[in-house]
């Protein structure tokens, strides 16, 4: 899927960032705000999709040089790999703990376990859509 | 509100089952998209009420908010059903990859002896 | 807990085996294997001296209280002679294969199979808890399967394997039942618990099936008549195996459960009828029918068959003294039960050393059919001692522990003679005559293994291979065997002391203590009736064998040529075609009739459960108004909807999912759902690309060529479902019958420290929900890889039998 339009990919570059900033963005503002893990994730990996479909899919690999399944993968162990972290401190599987901190730059911030869970989440959501993306535009 | 979307759900049912019924692999498919697209709205309307209230994030400060627990199913069904639905269409494409055909009946594994 | 932990160091052991195999391809890997079970043996062993005096060990890790399942173990008298027997039997079997067994042979596998045995009948004879001995029971089955079929290329080991797994198995669910049964009687799972208080259920409808059902699962494991067809066909698994699996061990299982439960069910008359009339009439049947083999290993399938008839009918003559409690007259029908236990050692020892040696026998000279061989002693003078050992041994001889046992036997028959209790005047001598005859025939079969395979000419042409001794290795495990053979012959009180007396104990519970319940085991006590019944099966013996060739022609008289076998082909082949029939019957293979049914089902049973209880009561005055850009919404998604199935090319179809799709995401920014609208919208996007992806290599879109009549037949359906959804969920909305408890997740900012409540519900409140959906999105991704990546490019041909 080679398209050769420089307007297409010059402005695509930009779009992408935008939209992956805004994908990061969803993914923090989760837990008070519209967005989390899932629309962050699924953000995020739009971001990449069309990275690839601008592009060559070998220049992006050179570009970005994950293997998707192995993110994914990552994702899944975190997810269940917080839950875990939990039992460690005696609670219940999946317990989630957060608390107010005082930082240097932010101020008074909320920092809460269910971040790291949500991170999983994020991570599996980009790995398997984009490895399924990928896996069928490859077979061609 | 609510009436109208369940017979709203009812009328997408009844398309759903109606293509999951046919013969061609990808009607099939796009079946269960449309069944799921049903169960997502029938869960809203299994709430405490369409519409009344604010969107459920506190930060809105307001007397009282839409219910939320349907709102976290669906998000789960949404996701759940696109990883379904990815993978039944490379499914069909493996499939007629390998044998040629889209129709079920022609896929059928076994003859009558 | 040491004991829980000596369950489960074989599975342990089992798991790295594989690991340790890829480095060590031969077969040293039996060294690593055979630490375990000495270990265990010794570990056991270190509890003998308190176990002899009177304790016994118990351990509880608590699991499922509300069903009253727990792992607990329980170490007494009667499990620890079965462990030490499985764990002793083990190492000596293990020995023997690393000899045994060729390079070539997947050696792995086959330890790991062998460790998985090995665990699962530790921990069938050290459960106290009737689910967990259950477990274990149905996993020594599924790995004698495994064993069995270890040469799975050959035809006969699957049939073995198979015949093996179907009627140990279907006994094994027998079994279960009883123990439900049990434990809705008695409210507990746990043996002790029900030995204590069984005594007040006794009169229950319940009790005897109970006690009917446990006696299946124990007779089928045990090969008992008319279960006992399984045993030969399982002499296609390796010698090792069989030696260890199909003598010493498991089908020994089946005499554990009997004894186990004689405390249970033992008062019983019809404990006493089923357990000891069938055990003697395997007993007959065994011993008639070995004589007959050619096949060496046939020939001790079958008479292990006999012997643990011999066993089973013991312990039921045993089972006799719970009738009436503990009195000085009773005791001596424990007698009985102290015989079994002995000769279930005994056994253990000679059946073990004579497998060994068939092994030996077939291992080097590459066959062991009866008619081929003969001449051995002067090749193989080790071999034929042993082999001379255990069948004098089996056949009731001094001075080997087999006539120790055997005269014990005898004894208890003459003593259930004079039985009051039962009445049994005339069976009483019946038994005693059945079991005098198949002395006789067991007599006959032991002199055949020793005398035609030893004596007698050697034929080099009508061997495989030439003939030697085998190595010094093959011989060590045997011999070991055999000199407990003669060792407990000369000292008998030492076994019944510290073995036999604890666990008489743990059969009879109420006799703890009494006197003659452990009797000293004499040589020799005077001529009496046992010793003269001794005497004529020697005579009468000797007379047959010589005589053999003159009266084989019985087993060619027809009745006695009917054969089970050929009934238990035909019944599965006549269950094989019935499921068959049935199943085509409505697997048609059209993905359509199986939704057809589905839906029909939910029609018929929703719908019609609807109009029976009349429960179409609506209630619309809740409802929220409508806004005239929402109600657009919904005339666009039904219009788009309805437009699908009149859709004439793929492209529209697809397009009008994907106004479906985005409409709902509209709806779902009117329900105040701004989570869900941007998920939606994603969503959607995603998927109409894949949509696309995917139908640039698909056909295009054929015209469906259904009949009229099957058209209005699916809409039929199609529209009844949809009606029938919509009046449902108008019911639900109509009648709230349970308060919300959504009002909960407002408090999410306290509870969760979130304020975004949809997240909260996600990440925190219902956290496995999304942890669960992530795998299943993990394992969709990783299905579409799969699907595409590897394709099956060369047409594997199943691996079939020769």
């Amino acid at each position: 899927m080679r398209i050769n339009d420089v307007i297409l990919r010059t402005v695509a570059r930009i779009v992408v960032f935008i939209i992956l900033t805004f994908g990061v963005e969803l993914f923090l503002s989760g837990h008070n705000n519209p967005g989390g893990g899932f629309i962050g994730g699924l953000v995020l990996s739009s971001a990449f999709v069309l990275l690839y479909l601008v592009n060559d899919i070998e220049t992006v690999r050179k570009g970005i040089p994950f293997d998707f399944k192995k993110i994914a993968a990552f994702g899944v162990l975190l997810a269940v790999g917080t839950g875990f972290g939990s039992v460690l401190f005696g609670e219940h599987f999946l317990t989630q703990a957060f608390g107010h901190f005082h930082l240097p730059i932010f101020g008074i911030t909320e920092l809460s376990t269910v971040v790291l869970f949500e991170a999983g989440v994020a991570l599996t959501v980009v790995g398997v859509v984009v490895t399924i993306i990928l896996t069928i535009s490859e077979d061609v | 509100m609510e009436t109208l979307i369940t017979v709203l759900v009812g009328l997408l049912v009844t398309v759903a089952v109606y293509l999951l019924l046919s013969r061609n692999l990808i009607r099939v498919i796009l079946g269960t998209a449309v069944l799921s697209h049903a169960a997502h709205l029938l869960l809203m309307t299994m709430g405490n009420g369409l519409k009344k209230g604010s969107a459920p994030l506190l930060g809105e400060n307001a007397n009282s908010y839409v219910d939320a627990l349907p709102q976290a199913l669906i998000l789960t069904a949404i996701v759940i059903s696109f990883a379904v639905t990815a993978f039944l269409l490379v499914l069909a494409y493996r499939t007629y990859k390998k044998t040629g055909t889209d129709d079920l009946h022609a896929l059928r594994g076994f003859n009558d002896e | 807990m040491t004991i829980t932990l000596s369950i489960f160091i074989p599975f342990l052991a089992a798991i790295f085996i594989p690991f340790i195999y890829k480095r060590i391809q031969n077969r040293h890997i039996g060294w690593f294997v055979i630490i375990v079970p000495i270990a265990l043996f010794i570990f056991l062993a270190s509890f003998i001296p308190s176990i002899a005096n009177g304790s016994t060990y118990m351990h509880t890790i608590r699991w499922i209280d509300s069903a009253g399942i727990h792992f607990a173990t329980y170490l007494d008298g009667l499990s620890l002679i079965f462990a030490l027997l499985i764990t002793g039997v083990g190492s000596l079997v293990i020995l023997y294969s690393i000899y045994y067994l060729s390079e070539r042979e997947s050696l792995g596998r086959f330890y790991v199979y062998l460790l998985l045995f090995m665990g699962a009948m530790l921990g069938v004879v050290l459960s106290d808890n009737l689910m967990m001995l259950y477990v274990f029971w149905e996993l020594t089955s599924i790995s004698s399967f495994l064993l069995i079929a270890f040469w799975y290329h050959r035809k006969k080991s699957r049939y073995g394997a198979q015949k093996s797994m179907l009627i140990t198995v279907s006994g094994g669910i027998a079994m279960l039942a009883g123990f439900i049964m049990l434990q809705s009687l008695t409210g507990s799972f746990s043996v002790r618990e029900i030995v204590a208080t069984i005594g007040q259920y006794t009169d229950e409808p319940l009790f005897l099936w109970a006690m009917l059902l446990v006696l299946l699962g124990a007779f089928t494991k045990s090969a008992q008549f008319p279960f006992h067809i399984w045993l030969p066909d399982a002499m296609e698994a390796p010698t090792p195996v069989s030696a260890y699996l199909h003598s010493a061990t498991m089908v020994k299982a089946g005499i554990y459960l009997v004894a186990r439960f004689t405390p249970i069910f033992g008062g019983e008359a019809v404990w006493f009828y089923t357990v000891s009339g069938v055990g003697l009439f395997t007993l007959l049947v065994g011993s008639f029918n070995a004589v007959k083999q050619t096949d060496l290993k046939a020939l001790l399938a079958y008479s292990t068959v006999s012997q643990l008839g011999l066993v089973m009918s013991l312990f039921g003559l045993g089972s006799v003294a719970l009738q009436h409690g503990y009195s000085p007259d009773s005791v001596i029908y424990t007698q009985a039960t102290f015989a079994a236990l002995f000769h279930l050692i005994n056994h253990s020892t000679f059946k073990g050393a004579l497998f060994m040696v068939v092994g030996i026998v077939d291992h080097e000279l590459g066959t062991r059919d009866i008619r081929r061989l003969g001449g051995l002693m002067a090749f193989m003078p080790i071999t034929f001692t042993i082999a001379l050992i255990g069948s004098f041994s089996m056949a009731g001889l001094p001075p080997f522990n087999g006539f120790l046992s055997k005269e014990m036997f005898f004894e208890a028959l003459v003593n259930a003679r004079n039985l009051e209790v039962f009445s049994t005047g005339t069976v009483g001598t019946l038994f005693l005559v059945v079991a005098w005859i198949a002395s006789v025939f067991t007599f006959v079969y032991s002199m055949i293994i020793v005398f035609q395979t030893f004596f007698g000419e050697f034929h080099p042409e009508r061997v495989e291979k030439p003939s030697s001794e085998a190595s010094f290795g093959m011989l060590v495990a045997p011999s070991v065997l055999a000199i407990f053979v003669v060792g407990i012959f000369f000292f008998p009180n030492v076994v019944g002391n510290y073995l036999l007396r604890p666990a008489m104990t743990a059969i009879y519970p109420s006799f703890a203590g009494a006197e003659g319940l452990v009797p000293h085991i004499k040589a020799w006590h005077g001529f009496n009736p046992a010793l003269w019944m001794t005497i004529g099966v020697i005579i009468l013996g000797t007379i047959l064998y010589k005589l053999i060739k003159y009266w084989r022609g019985v087993y060619t008289i027809a009745p006695l040529r009917w054969n089970l076998d050929t009934a238990f082909n035909a019944g599965l082949t006549w269950l094989e075609g019935g499921s068959h029939f049935i199943t085509r019957m409505y697997m048609k293979g059209y993905l359509k009739d199986y939704l057809v049914y589905i839906f029909t089902f939910f029609i018929v049973a929703v719908g019609g459960s609807i109009l029976w209880t009349g429960s179409y009561s609506f209630d619309f005055t809740d409802n929220s108004p409508i806004a005239i850009n929402e109600f657009l919404i919904v005339l666009a998604m039904a219009g788009a909807a309805l437009a699908m199935i009149f859709a004439k090319s793929r492209m529209t179809a697809i397009i009008l999912n994907g106004v479906l799709g985005y409409s709902i995401a509209l709806l779902f920014v009117v329900f105040r759902a701004p989570d869900l609208a941007l998920t939606q919208t994603v969503v959607e996007t995603v998927t109409t690309a894949l949509f696309l992806l995917c139908f640039y290599f698909l056909p295009e879109w054929k015209k469906e060529r259904s009949a009229r009549k099957t058209k209005i037949m699916n809409g039929i359906i199609a529209l009844s479902a949809g009606t029938i959804v919509t009046v449902l969920a108008l019911a639900v909305q109509g009648n709230k019958m349970f308060e919300s408890i959504s009002v909960y997740f407002e408090d999410a900012y306290l509870l969760a420290g979130g304020k975004n409540i949809v997240n909260t519900i996600l990440g925190d409140f219902r956290a496995f929900d999304t942890m669960l959906e992530v795998v299943v999105l993990f394992i969709a991704g990783i299905g579409v890889f799969t699907l595409i990546k590897l394709k099956t490019g060369k047409e594997d041909k199943d691996i079939e039998d020769q």
